[in-house]
């Protein structure tokens, strides 16, 4: 039978569309199936536009404090509704440029709802088109890229009614921006949103049942963005088990479980924010006998299902859910198709939290680290003590780092503080060329920079830091 | 009881053949008795005993092929508790001074005294450099790996801290050795059935170490090197002469010096004179060695062996003729040590006793150049105007390009031509 395309990839996210992409350029006969918006939650609801709030947030907090840097700025205000619609453009031009760079490497993009079924080289893809009627498709590979969504927890209540009740896509485009706000979760999508509504004035407290917030940072960090956003406004409740989340008569009342404790609190809105649950239904992946494990498609190194001819990348092949890890599976697992593939990937995955001060880390925390019996060399540098972040007003903050004491090879980076998103890729290409402390220390950071704090840590590990 | 290790018996060798035992289980050893034989790439060299004790059990056949430096080969019963297992002949460089304890597996032994990659720059036995990620480079020091026998799985074949992680102190890694010329990537080996070579239709002589260590060295050597050759044809009469008057003088001491004993004096002045020629390529830089070690081809049953003459500039044409013929016999029963036919600085092959009238051979990775001499004939030649016989030789200085350019290669034949026509220069 001939076959209509050499791939498929269902979900045209972050991972799908790279992974298309790379398929086009490695000469395969590619189609992509989006059944919503080309890109998919990253570019449309999750990561871009998030970061187009956060930005508002951002410069109306700093325009609050103009006079802290002698300028005057009367009273500023904001029009929540031109917030939004910013928002929304960046989301569209991202999304009109996936839709160039399909066109541009000539993938066929199929608009539907996508399903499989069994078939020979790989499975058959049957997509019901958005236009109406339906396609089977033959390929000799497929890759399953549908991404993931919040997680609803409806025993109690946590599930998005699109009023009240939010999930991060309603709380992206609300009409007005709440008077007080309840975030169920503190993880970085939970935090984002927090930060934003904060900047903007609302009164906002996050509930998280661990005894941290951030859990899966270095604890030193947790504390401190906990510090931090405390200074902002922001209220926490944590190692406080949400009972029972519900629709009030103004807004919504949640109960607690504080250490025993039963407690409720009110709000005008809540956002649920409690992790996230990969897209594996309607896929047909009972009938070809995929193995899921704990909600997620099972994967080997590089990215094959137990299915012949069947791939999965990014959230519904397991965690980290980040968008990087998606398009890097991607890439890698049509490069192993193609039988260009390196070795599996074994690089560590930086991660990224964009509230106010920013948060982003790699490798082990001190406490992971320890716990795999090693003996530890750690470094802090605190961003007080930087010329640069002094004169930027980014005092907040520091960057921890984490050497193997017998080794010197760099486990794991921390930061908190102004920008260190953009400064936490040091440490990945350290860590994914297998840097020592002896390149981190050889290395010429620029001066000024914030990032000289990266370097000042990784000395002060070794005792013999210079600034503080 | 201990376990003997099969032991490295040069700085590089990774496995090598058990080609005999001298020992039975049961026999009682001491230390310094020859326990077994073992062929390594190039030569054949004796295991002694260390220690004394009971071999209990000999865990290698005779004959066994590809035997991986470090893997266990006997055990020996110690008689008095404490014991430690063969070490290599006394001669060969202390690769490795096997001392696994006698409970450890050899996995936990600690690590051989294997020479420490220099964390820098490490190099393979060719020279090439070793690219290692950084920490790769310090798990390996520490736990003294040697990183040119570990086989990189990072990106351009880079070695990682995985590489290090599944290698063995003192070992290559798994993957590295045996398969190592098979997998060269560019020299991809056919099978011969894939060729129209029916099975059964020849004889299968097992590869043994030289095999193996010619075709591996000289694949890379030919696919690697920019190799060009640069042929003069030289009158040699006056050489003839001078070698019939420097037998007669020597004739008393018992020394017959040969065509080619001359060719290699002549060689080792050319390189003086035109040093550039005495260079080795690495990535670091060119190395201008500081003498001519000249390294003779020498045929020899299976193969083909390089034994050097060190610092031919510097010894009589007695001395390179005494010490070449010891070599060469030494070389024919394969009990040259290593160091005898490793690192030199040029070579000279000559087929001239089959007649050859002239060849270019294949540079002998890190030299700089290789001299092939065919035959000394009477050829006619022109004299002035006049045509005339005397006794050519033609000989080609094959050139490594990325050390010796065409002008540089050309200087070194004129001084050659020059030393060899006018034997009498080389005492100036």
């Amino acid at each position: 039978m001939a076959l209509d395309f050499d791939l498929i990839v269902i979900g045209s996210g972050p991972g799908g569309y790279t992974a298309a992409i790379r398929a086009a350029q490695l000469g395969m006969k590619t189609a992509i199936v989006e059944r919503e918006l080309l890109g998919g939650i990253c570019l449309n609801w999750g990561c871009i536009p998030t970061k187009a709030l956060l930005k508002s947030g951002e410069i109306f907090e700093t325009m609050n404090h103009a006079a802290d840097y002698g300028l005057i700025a009367e009273k500023p205000t904001y029009d929540f509704a031109k917030v939004i619609d910013r928002s929304r453009k960046v989301a569209k031009q991202l999304n009109g440029g996936v839709g160039f760079l399909m066109k541009k490497n000539k993938i066929e993009v199929i608009e539907g709802v996508a399903r499989m079924e069994k078939g020979d080289p790989a499975p058959k893809v049957v997509v019901d088109l958005r236009a109406g009627g339906s396609r089977t498709l033959q390929c000799k590979y497929v890759i399953l890229a549908t991404g993931a969504r919040a997680k609803e927890i409806p025993a109690i209540g946590l599930v998005g009614d699109g009023d009240r009740i939010w999930t991060y896509r309603d709380a992206m485009t609300p009409k007005a921006h709440p008077a007080s706000l309840l975030v169920i979760g503190s993880g970085a999508i939970g935090l984002e949103f927090a930060s934003f509504y904060r900047a903007l004035g609302s009164n906002v407290t996050v509930i998280e049942a661990l005894d941290r917030i951030l859990p899966v940072e270095d604890e030193e960090i947790s504390a401190a963005a906990q510090k931090a956003l405390e200074k902002r406004g922001i209220k926490f409740r944590i190692s406080a088990k949400v009972t029972k989340l519900a629709k009030s008569k103004d807004g919504v009342t949640v109960t607690l479980d504080a250490s025993g404790k039963s407690e409720t609190l009110e709000a005008e809105r809540a956002i649920v924010a409690v992790g996230i649950d990969a897209n594996i239904e309607k896929l047909g992946l009972d009938t070809l006998g995929v193995k899921i494990d704990r909600g997620h498609v099972v994967t080997d190194p590089h990215c094959a299902t137990n299915v012949k001819g069947l791939y999965a990348i990014g959230d519904v092949a397991g965690p980290p859910w980040l968008a990087h890890k998606a398009s890097h599976e991607g890439v890698h697992c049509v490069e192993h198709i193609a039988g260009k593939a390196g070795p599996p990937i074994k690089a560590p995955i930086p991660g990224c939290t964009y509230t106010t001060p920013q948060v982003a880390s790699i490798g082990l925390t001190e406490t992971q680290a320890k716990k795999d019996g090693r003996k530890v060399k750690v470094g802090r540098f605190p961003f007080r003590a930087n010329g640069k972040a002094i004169a930027s007003n980014e005092t907040e903050g520091f960057v921890k780092t984490i050497f193997d004491e017998q080794t010197g090879a760099l486990l794991g980076a921390h930061m908190i503080g102004g920008e260190v998103t953009e400064m936490i890729q040091g440490f990945a290409l350290a860590m994914t060329l297998e840097a020592t402390e002896a390149e981190i220390m050889a290395t010429v950071f620029p001066h000024p920079t914030m990032s000289e704090a990266m370097h000042e840590a990784s000395l002060d590990a070794y005792g013999i830091v210079l600034n503080t | 009881m201990t376990d003997i290790l099969m032991p490295a018996l040069s700085p590089t060798m990774e496995e090598g053949t058990l080609s005999k035992w001298h020992v039975k289980e049961g026999d009682t050893v001491s230390a310094g008795d020859v326990i077994a034989e073992i062929e390594t790439d190039k030569a054949t060299m004796e295991v002694e005993a260390v220690d004394e004790g009971v071999i209990e059990a000999i865990l290698v056949k005779d004959g066994t092929e590809g035997v991986k430096v470090n893997t266990p080969i006997a055990r020996l019963k110690d008689e008095g508790g404490a014991s430690a297992p063969a070490k290599p002949p006394a001669e060969a460089p202390k690769a490795s001074e096997s001392k696994s304890a006698a409970a450890e597996p050899a996995a936990k032994a600690p690590p051989t005294e294997a020479p420490k990659p220099a964390p820098q720059a490490a190099a393979k036995a060719d020279g090439a450099r070793v690219f290692a990620s950084p920490l790769a480079r310090r798990l390996a020091e520490q736990k003294g790996i040697d990183l040119s026998a570990v086989r990189g799985s990072g990106p351009h074949g880079r070695i990682v801290q995985a590489d290090v992680d599944a290698a063995k102190p003192g070992q290559a890694s798994a993957k590295s050795g045996a398969t190592d010329f098979a997998k060269a990537p560019p020299a991809q080996v056919k099978s011969l059935e894939s060729l129209g070579i029916a099975p059964g239709s020849y004889d299968l002589i097992p590869l043994d170490g030289m095999r193996r260590t010619i075709a591996k060295r000289l694949t890379e050597s030919f696919r690697d090197i920019p190799h060009f050759p640069l042929s003069i044809d030289l009158e040699i009469d006056r050489l003839l002469d001078a070698r019939a008057r420097i037998n007669a003088a020597l004739e008393k001491q018992g020394v017959k010096v040969s065509v080619n004993d001359l060719l290699i004096k002549a060689s080792a002045a050319a390189l003086k004179a035109v040093p550039e020629a005495n260079a080795s390529f690495s990535p670091e830089g060119i190395a201008m060695h500081h003498h001519a070690d000249i390294a003779v081809a020498v045929a020899i049953e299976g193969g083909l062996i390089t034994p050097i003459i060190r610092e031919a500039e510097n010894r009589t044409l007695a001395d390179i003729s005494k010490a070449m013929k010891d070599l060469a016999e030494r070389a024919r029963s394969r009990k040259l040590k290593p160091e005898e036919f490793q690192g030199g600085t040029f070579s000279l092959s000559n087929l001239g006793m089959f007649g050859i009238k002239n060849f270019s051979s294949i540079i002998n990775e890190p030299q700089g150049c290789i001299l092939s001499v065919g035959a000394g004939e009477k050829r006619p030649v022109v004299h002035g105007d006049q045509l005339a016989i005397a006794t050519v030789m033609s000989v080609t200085l094959t050139c490594d390009h990325r050390v010796v350019d065409g002008a540089t290669g050309a200087r070194w034949v004129q001084a050659f031509k020059g030393f060899v026509e006018d034997p009498i220069t080389l005492l100036a």
